[in-house]
């Protein structure tokens, strides 16, 4: 059967057994009962759709800025980097006026009744904001900071529907679970990052990241199988990222900088040829 | 001001490991609940016995005792996470809540011959009906549950026959048919409730089998006052 109906007919057409008992039943408290249950599953769906949809573009818009941003690491340290990372946080600011969105089809609701719904989309921005972090100020963006940056007024929203009052502002509160997800993501685009800066001759870079790389292991090792499944089924991952900018300082610090280029490439394409499982089509 | 990464891990690795405790508060008086389930599952299933059917109303409220337990349970568990996060534990007790919505409204159906509304099953259970409420009964669950019902009445339809009740069959018929055509009515996702209503067509082709075979037989009318049973069953089988 199809799996979603939109109009009473076709249904009704197919079904003989509701013909035969149509005039009897449709009285009756059992269907006058279901009708109401009929909204409620409409209504949770319908909402459930709109967030997934909402998701998505927080999914794509994260990921253009992703890209934007390793941009400013490929071309170095070129005069234009700082235009880059503005650029970075204004689509950054669309991205959270859409988990604004987010926010307000939740309001009053439980957040975890659809928080697989949106939870894909949240966790593509916390990469991107945390990437973007990363590059400015070389550490990692902790959860209250971004959850700082996701606190919504009411007034803009909201005014064509109801006259609000001015209540407390709406918020989002990124789980920590979402949150470690996101992290684990970003060392992936660390590791990217860490190639194309050693492309541009950048020696300094490298080290930093596979420091910083080391910590962020040290931390979802510590943390283990506490956390959710996905978590410890992302450390694979995260290991192998870590292991590819260790061999590449290691290049970096036996060869000097004098390593041809060609030869790093052979290092960062001797475990895997880089897996991006994750980056979909944008 | 800015947060170390080890401090940062730290943070969350403690939020989890308290998230790990109340799932394992939760999961203890779960089972609990599930014990509770099973001994009113025990008494309900003695309808089914040829001596259950003149039982059934003592057996009915021997298992209304029984849902005492259970509102106590349920009234425990509600202490063990914060209300409004319900869905994020809500796997935890899915399970047991739809097996007791099911019981509440096997009780109901023995008792009245009618489909237990929400509201009821929630007070059987002593929980809320509406989220806002506090702990509540998700109309999923409800759903499950009377599709879980749905299958011990067919069941029900075979035994009444063999304990020579002809016209009970009839009745879970009308009473099957009835449910059928509303849950006709829901927009089922492709989700676990789909794949049990799917199986609801099973039940109401077996209760009409059952009806079938007692109406050729002119069972049906006869009410089974005056009925000769054995001479009955000696043909088809």
């Amino acid at each position: 059967m199809n799996r979603r109906e939109g109009e009473a007919c076709p249904r009704r057409n197919a079904d003989a057994a509701l013909d035969r008992d149509a005039g009897a039943a449709s009285s009756s408290p059992v269907v006058a009962a279901f009708k109401v249950f009929q909204q409620e599953l409409d209504t949770k769906h319908d909402k459930h759709e709109r967030l997934v949809k909402i998701s998505r573009d927080v999914t794509i818009e994260s990921k253009r800025t992703i890209f934007l941003l390793h941009r400013v690491t490929r071309v170095g340290s070129v005069p234009n980097a700082e235009d880059i990372l503005k650029e970075a946080e204004v689509k950054l600011d669309a991205v959270r006026q859409k988990i604004g969105q987010i926010a307000e089809e939740l309001r009053g609701e439980d957040l975890f009744q659809f928080h697989r719904a949106f939870t894909p989309g949240i966790q593509e921005y916390v990469e991107a904001v945390s990437f973007l972090h990363y590059i400015r100020h070389r550490g990692l963006i902790s959860l209250e900071e971004i959850n700082a940056r996701l606190v919504f007024s009411t007034a803009e929203k909201g005014t064509a529907e109801e006259p609000q009052t001015a209540g407390p502002a709406l918020t989002f509160q990124v789980t920590p679970s979402d949150y470690l997800l996101g992290v684990a993501d970003l060392t992936g685009e660390l590791m990217r990052m860490c190639i194309s800066s050693v492309g541009n001759g950048d020696i300094d870079t490298p080290f930093q990241l596979s420091q910083f790389l080391r910590q962020i292991h040290d931390g979802f090792s510590y943390i283990g199988n506490t956390g959710p499944y996905e978590v410890s089924k992302k450390l694979h991952t995260l290991r192998q990222s870590l292991g590819k900018v260790e061999d590449a300082c290691y290049a970096l610090r036996v060869r000097g900088s004098e390593i041809p280029k060609h030869m790093l490439a052979d290092v960062f394409s001797s475990r895997t040829a880089l897996p991006d499982p994750e980056e979909g089509v944008v | 001001a800015a947060m170390s990464v080890t401090e940062m891990f730290s943070y969350i690795q403690g939020s989890l490991s308290a998230d790990q405790d109340v799932r394992e508060e939760i999961r203890k008086v779960v089972q609990t609940l599930e014990q509770a389930a099973r001994e009113i599952l025990t008494v309900l299933q003695s309808v089914h016995q040829p001596s259950g059917f003149k039982e059934i109303p003592s057996k009915c409220a021997k298992a209304r005792e029984l849902f005492c337990t259970v509102r106590t349970q349920l009234g425990e568990l509600k202490t063990k996470f914060p209300v409004e996060q319900y869905y994020r534990f809500h796997e935890h007790w899915r399970f047991v809540l739809q097996r007791l919505a099911f019981l509440a409204a096997f009780v109901v159906y023995l008792e009245t011959e009618t489909l237990v509304v929400r509201e009821e099953v929630a007070k059987i259970l002593g929980i809320q009906v509406v989220r806002e409420k506090g702990f509540h009964l998700d109309v999923e669950d409800y759903l499950a549950g009377v599709l879980i019902m749905a299958s011990e009445l067919s069941r029900l339809a075979v035994n009444s026959v063999t304990a020579g009740d002809y016209t009970r069959p009839l009745r879970i018929s009308n009473f099957i048919n009835e449910l059928d055509s509303g849950f006709r009515l829901l927009n089922l996702k492709n989700d676990p409730l789909r794949k049990r209503y799917d199986g609801l067509k099973y039940d109401v082709k077996k209760i009409e089998e059952v009806v079938y075979d007692l109406s050729i037989r002119g069972l049906a009318k006869d009410a089974g006052d005056n009925v000769n049973v054995g001479g009955v069953w000696a043909g088809p089988e």
